[in-house]
């Protein structure tokens, strides 16, 4: 299952996207951040790196 | 805009806004694209710069972005010794951050470039092995604009590289997790930086409190998220509420990020592609400043770039000079600083207190800048669990 993204947490800050091994995750417009569901392994990198906890499993 | 450029710099940081004013100051016709709607916000940034790396990049200091004069640093053990240093004359600020990127976008424009924020590259056109150009979403519309050489400067997201064949993904073994808050708060000593350690406080990072006044501070936390329980945030806001009088301060501005500190990428560029920057892993691993080093290689990689548009080869092999210089320049430094962040990451909060017993604060400042490692190695070699880590900094 991919991961999901909790829009009342995000900062938008983009470190999961540089961290994602697969290219799944766009900051799209610098503002919301996208999981692309076909990319995502659900590895959980994003999560361990989320400052905020705002990527959770589904 | 137009169709096509020399070149086009992906993202409007200190990296990118340094290689398109040069480039452009080189003659060549430079498109700056930033996705944001406002370059330099928002920032993922302590703020604090040297007034020796603003020297060695020929920038001068503007008082629209040097908001507070910084004379030297406390670094705080975990059983809270204090190993201090304060210098004779002013080392560096504490910038304003979202000047400072600003004003080197408009020294971008000014030398010639064209700027352009909220325009997000979504793809590279890629021909015959080489870089030719970027896609580019503005405004709802898409546009392909054909370049030369495309500079990735696109920081921690760092997704232009990866396009062209070059991993640049940022290992949750090399990536830390920052969090941070500008704060409005009494402090104590406004002219000096705060750095507190601890594997409870900060696992493989620290907490900062850098002045931006008499009673404002960027306070913030970096964080190793795969070696860590809690978040950045968790960490950050638990050390706040024990220590006044931060827990009294006023937040005006939170921010969050990744702050890359690994070592430099093995390889800088791909025909028609140079990288710059947090994109390229060129940081400072030992405190995560970023600012000077993407600064440095980003007026190489325009002059490189204005070398090889003049010769009409833009192929890796000529390109590989921006590699070789700045690697020759920085690129061994920086690798001895990463050594030095792998050996320190294995210490223990005994062995921190321990080295604070030890060490004076310019030692400290020494190391972070590479310097200074054969006396911590020496004195990690007094205790027998740490004599592996002082020999990989050897």
């Amino acid at each position: 299952m991919p991961r999901k993204v909790d829009y009342d947490l995000c900062m938008s800050c983009g470190g999961c996207v540089g961290v994602c091994p697969f290219l799944a995750l766009t900051l799209e417009h610098g503002i919301k951040l996208i999981v692309d569901e076909e990319r995502c392994t659900d590895c959980g990198s994003c999560t361990s790196f989320c400052p905020v906890g705002a990527i959770k499993e589904a | 805009m137009k169709d096509a450029y020399d070149v086009v710099v992906v993202g409007a940081g200190p990296g990118g806004s340094n290689t398109a004013r040069v480039a452009a100051e080189h003659g060549l016709e430079v498109l700056l694209l930033e996705k944001r709607p406002e370059i330099g916000a928002p920032k993922r940034c302590g703020e604090g710069f040297s007034v020796n790396g603003a020297k060695t990049l020929g920038i001068k200091p503007d008082p629209r972005w040097t908001i507070n004069e910084i004379w030297g640093a406390n670094i705080v053990a975990p059983n809270g010794k204090r190993v201090s240093v304060r210098y004779e004359k002013q080392v560096g600020w504490v910038i304003e951050r979202k000047m400072f990127d600003k004003l080197l976008a408009i020294e971008a424009a000014r030398a010639g470039a064209e700027v352009l924020a909220k325009s997000e590259v979504v793809g590279l056109v890629m021909q015959d092995g080489f870089v030719r150009g970027v896609e580019v979403e503005r405004h709802g519309e898409r546009l392909t604009v054909e370049a030369k050489i495309v500079v990735a400067a696109d920081g921690v997201e760092s997704k232009v590289a990866r396009w062209a064949g070059i991993d640049s993904t940022q290992r949750l073994v090399d990536i830390d997790s920052a969090y941070q808050y500008e704060m409005v708060v009494d402090l104590e000593e406004p002219d000096m930086l705060d750095l507190y350690f601890g594997n409870d406080i900060a696992p493989r990072g620290y907490v900062w409190v850098f002045p931006k006044g008499k009673d404002v501070a960027n306070v913030g936390i970096g964080i190793g998220g795969n070696v860590s329980t809690k978040t950045a945030k968790q960490y950050l806001d638990e050390w706040i509420a024990k220590h006044e009088p931060f827990n009294e301060g006023r937040i005006i501005e939170v921010n969050a990020g990744g702050v890359p500190v690994g070592a430099p990428l093995e390889k800088l560029v791909a025909n028609g592609l140079m990288v710059v920057g947090d994109a390229a892993h060129q940081v400072n691993a030992i405190h995560g400043g970023g600012v000077f080093e993407a600064s440095f290689a980003g007026q190489l990689a325009g002059r490189v770039a204005a070398e090889a548009i003049e010769r009409g080869d833009v192929s890796e092999a000529m390109l590989m000079k921006y590699d070789r210089e700045w690697r020759a320049a920085r690129g061994e430094i920086l690798h001895r600083i990463y050594k030095l962040r792998r050996a320190i990451e294995q210490l223990s909060d005994q062995d921190l207190n321990y080295l604070a017993e030890q060490l004076t604060g310019e030692d400290v400042v020494a190391f972070a800048n590479g310097e200074r490692l054969g006396k911590l190695a020496k004195i990690l070699m007094k205790r027998p669990h740490l004599i592996k880590a002082a020999k990989e900094l050897m």
